[in-house]
C-alpha cells in the first residue's frame, strides 16, 4: 500500500530521486572532524529563528508606540513569550557564532578554492544578507540601543559624496529613525530578507552538492573511485553524517540552552543593558556599543579618522572575501600540508578579527583608536601577505587518499 | 596550541569582553540576590508598594503576577495593592500628578519595571544602601553609585544620614575631593544598618524579579531541558558509534 503509494508520487515528483541525490547517495569525506558541524547546525538554527520570529510576529507591535512595550508583554504576558524571545536573540547570537566559526573552517581547509569558488561567493553573499537581517531586527525591540545604533549605522551612508545626505534620509524614511523606519526595518526583517537568505542558501547548498565537500586533508575524494563510480573514501551523507550531525546538534542545542535558561543576556553582549530603556530621540546614550557580532567591522570603522573612508574600510573588511579564492594562489587547499607562515598569518587574522571584537564594545580612547588601528592593520595585511605567501611558501606533499 | 583549546581561548576572550567596567569609583557592593526566596521578595514587594510606588510607577508589573509568582495568598495579594479596587490585572502605577513630580524634581520620576536589567542588582544594591549627607546638593544628600543622584533619601528616617569620608587628590587646580567610605551617621535611624541593609536587599531581590518575571520560569524548566539534551546527545553519541563501526576511520 504505502509502496504503491510512494511510486506514485515518485512517477510525479522526484521525491527518492532528490533524496538519494542529496542524502542517501550523495557522497562525502569519511574524515570531517569538529568544524565540519557548523553547516548543518547553521541550518538548523535557521529554521529556528523563522519558526520563533513568526511566533514572535503574531505579538509584536511594529510602530514606535507600541514596540518596546509589546516586547515587554511578549516577555510577560504571552504564553511562553519569554521562550520564543529568547531562543530568537540567542539564536541570532549563536546564528553568528556559528557562521563565523563556519567561515574559519573554510578558510583552515581552503575550502573557498577550485572549485568551489560559488559555493564560498554565496556564503560571503549570506554573510551579507544576514549582517542586515540582524540590524534590522536589532531595531524592532526599539530599546535605546537599538535606536541608537540604527542612529549611528544608517548616518554612516549620509557620508558617501554627493548622494549621502538623501540616501540617508531614503533609508530611514524620515530625517531621524523613526516610526516609519521602524515600519520598513519590520518588513525588510520578517519578509524581505529571510526570503533573500533563503535562495542564496539554497544556491549555496547546491553548488556544494554540484562539486561535493572538501575535506581536512583538502584531498579531492572524486579522484579515486571504486569499479561501481563511488569514491573510495566516500560514504554516503545518510545515515553516516545524519547521525553525526544529530550528536552535533545535541551539544550545540545542550550550550544553547545552557545560555538560553541561565544567562540571556550574556553578560550584556546578546541583550545589550541599555536596551531596556525605551528608545528616547532626544537622549543619547554615553556609549554606543553594537552587539558583539558587528564589534570587530565597528572598531575598523572607528579606527579611520576620516568617516567615509572608515565607511569604505569597514565595507572592504567584509567584501574583500569575495576574492578569497584568487588571493589565495597555491593550490594546496589544507593548512596541514601548507606553510608555517600561512599558518602565522591566519592565527594572526583570527586574533585581529577577536581582538577588534574586544575593542568594538569598548568606548574609544587614544588607546583602544592605536590598538584598532594596529589590528585593523594586521587584518587587511592578512590578505595582501596571504597574496604573497601562496605563490612562495614551500607546501608538503599532499597524499593521494584520506589520511 | 591544538585546535580546541584555540577555541576555548577564542571563547573566553568573548565572554571576558562581556564582563562590564565599573562605573564611578567607589566599589559596587555585591547585593547576592536570591530569586528562589519567596519571603524575601515578597517582603521586598512590601517596601516597593510602600516607599517607591508613591513616585515610581512599575507599568509593566501586574499585581496578580506578583501574587502567583511569590505563591502569595488571597489576603497578602491585597496587602500589596493600594486600594480596595485594584484588581489583579492592574498594574502598579504611581498616583503622584505628573505636574506636580515635574515641578518638585525637575522630572517624572522614570519607571522601575525594568531597572534592575538596565543596571544590575549589585549597582541598585548599593545606590540603594549608599545615600550620604552632602550639604551641597539639593536635597542634602548624595549617592555613591549615583554622583548628584536627583532624589531625596526617601528612607532616611529609618537609615539615618551616612556621613561621607573624602580624600583629597591632587594640587592646587587639579585639587579634587574622592568619597572614599561612609561613616555610620550622626543621629541613627529607627533601623540598625544591618538590618536596613536586609530590607535593600529585599528590595533589591524584588526589583530583579520585577525587571524579569520569567526568570523564575527559566530556573524552573531550565534543569529538565539540560537533561533532556544531555540524554539526547549520549544517546546520538551511541547512535552514530553503531552506524560508524563499519567505517575504518
Amino acid at each position: 500500500m504505502m509502496n504503491n503509494l510512494g511510486k506514485w508520487v515518485d512517477d510525479r515528483l522526484p521525491v527518492s530521486r532528490f533524496w538519494n541525490a542529496h542524502l542517501a547517495k550523495y557522497y562525502v569525506p569519511q574524515n570531517f572532524n569538529f568544524w565540519y558541524y557548523f553547516g548543518s547546525l547553521l541550518l538548523v538554527v535557521f529554521v529556528l529563528q523563522i519558526v520563533t520570529g513568526i511566533w514572535l510576529t503574531m505579538s509584536y507591535k511594529p510602530s514606535a508606540e507600541d514596540a518596546f512595550a509589546s516586547v515587554e508583554y511578549i516577555m510577560r504576558d504571552v504564553e511562553w513569550g519569554w521562550l520564543l524571545r529568547y531562543m530568537h536573540s540567542t539564536g541570532a547570537s549563536f546564528f553568528f557564532i556559528a557562521v563565523y566559526l563556519h567561515i574559519f573552517r573554510g578558510m583552515m581547509y581552503g575550502s573557498y578554492k577550485k572549485p568551489r569558488e560559488l559555493i564560498w561567493i554565496f556564503g560571503v553573499l549570506i554573510l551579507l544578507v544576514l549582517m542586515a537581517e540582524a540590524f534590522m531586527g536589532y531595531l524592532l525591540p526599539w530599546g535605546q540601543m537599538s535606536f541608537w545604533g540604527a542612529q549611528v549605522i544608517i548616518s554612516l551612508f549620509s557620508s558617501v559624496p554627493v548622494i549621502g545626505p538623501d540616501l540617508a534620509q531614503w533609508i530611514r524614511g524620515d530625517f531621524v529613525v523613526s516610526d516609519a523606519t521602524l515600519n520598513r526595518f519590520f518588513a525588510l526583517h520578517v519578509i524581505a530578507l529571510p526570503l533573500v537568505l533563503l535562495f542564496l542558501i539554497g544556491g549555496h547548498i547546491m553548488a556544494l552538492h554540484e562539486v561535493g565537500s572538501n575535506n581536512p586533508d583538502g584531498v579531492d575524494i572524486k579522484e579515486n573511485k571504486d569499479a561501481t563510480g563511488k569514491p573510495v573514501d566516500g560514504i554516503p551523507f545518510h545515515p553516516y553524517y545524519t547521525v553525526k550531525d544529530l550528536f552535533g546538534l545535541g551539544v550545540f542545542m545542550f550550550i544553547f540552552a545552557a545560555v538560553l535558561f541561565y544567562w540571556p543576556d550574556g553578560g550584556g553582549l546578546f541583550l545589550e543593558h541599555p536596551n531596556f530603556i525605551p528608545a528616547d530621540p532626544l537622549k543619547t546614550p554615553e556609549h554606543i556599543a553594537p552587539v558583539w557580532y558587528f564589534a570587530p567591522h565597528y572598531a575598523i570603522l572607528r579606527a579611520v579618522p576620516d568617516k567615509f573612508f572608515g565607511v569604505v574600510a569597514m565595507v572592504t573588511a567584509i567584501l574583500i572575501l569575495f576574492v578569497m579564492p584568487w588571493i589565495d594562489r597555491n593550490r594546496t587547499r589544507s593548512i596541514r600540508y601548507r606553510s608555517t607562515a600561512f599558518k602565522v598569518n591566519l592565527f594572526a587574522f583570527v586574533a585581529a578579527f577577536v581582538g577588534l571584537g574586544y575593542l568594538g564594545t569598548q568606548p574609544p580612547g587614544p588607546i583602544a583608536t592605536l590598538a584598532a588601528q594596529l589590528l585593523s592593520t594586521v587584518y587587511f595585511g592578512f590578505f595582501v601577505a596571504l597574496f604573497v605567501i601562496s605563490r612562495l611558501e614551500r607546501t608538503k606533499p599532499v597524499p593521494e587518499r584520506l589520511q | 596550541m591544538t585546535r580546541l583549546t584555540f577555541l576555548i581561548v577564542v571563547l573566553g576572550m568573548l565572554v571576558a569582553s562581556g564582563a562590564k567596567a565599573a562605573s564611578g569609583s567607589y566599589p559596587l557592593k555585591e547585593a547576592n540576590v536570591d530569586l528562589g526566596d519567596e519571603a524575601s521578595l515578597y517582603r521586598g514587594a512590601q517596601t516597593f508598594m510602600d516607599s517607591c510606588s508613591t513616585c515610581h510607577s512599575a507599568s509593566m508589573m501586574r499585581f496578580g503576577r506578583i501574587g502567583k509568582d511569590l505563591g502569595l495568598s488571597d489576603e497578602q495579594l491585597a496587602e500589596l495593592m493600594p486600594t480596595e479596587t485594584t484588581k489583579p490585572g492592574d498594574t502598579i502605577e504611581s498616583h503622584m500628578p505628573a505636574g506636580y513630580a515635574k515641578n518638585t524634581f525637575g522630572i517624572v520620576p522614570p519607571d522601575l519595571t525594568l531597572v534592575a536589567r538596565v543596571q544590575g542588582a549589585d549597582w541598585l544594591y548599593t545606590y540603594l544602601t549608599t545615600f550620604y549627607a552632602d550639604p551641597d546638593a539639593p536635597w542634602g544628600v548624595n549617592n555613591a553609585a549615583f554622583p548628584g543622584v536627583g532624589m531625596p533619601h526617601v528612607l532616611a528616617a529609618e537609615q539615618g544620614l551616612l556621613q561621607p569620608v573624602y580624600e583629597t587628590h591632587g594640587e592646587g587646580e587639579n585639587t579634587r575631593q574622592e568619597l572614599v567610605d561612609l561613616k555610620a551617621p550622626e543621629r541613627p535611624g529607627t533601623m540598625s544598618q544591618e538590618a536596613f541593609e536586609r530590607k535593600m536587599h529585599d528590595l533589591t531581590a524584588f526589583m530583579v524579579y520585577m525587571a524579569e518575571p520569567a526568570a523564575l520560569l527559566r530556573m524552573h524548566y531550565g534543569p529538565y531541558v539540560l537533561v533532556f539534551l544531555f540524554i539526547f546527545s549520549v544517546l546520538m553519541y551511541l547512535v552514530k558509534k553503531e552506524y560508524w563501526r563499519d567505517i575504518k576511520h
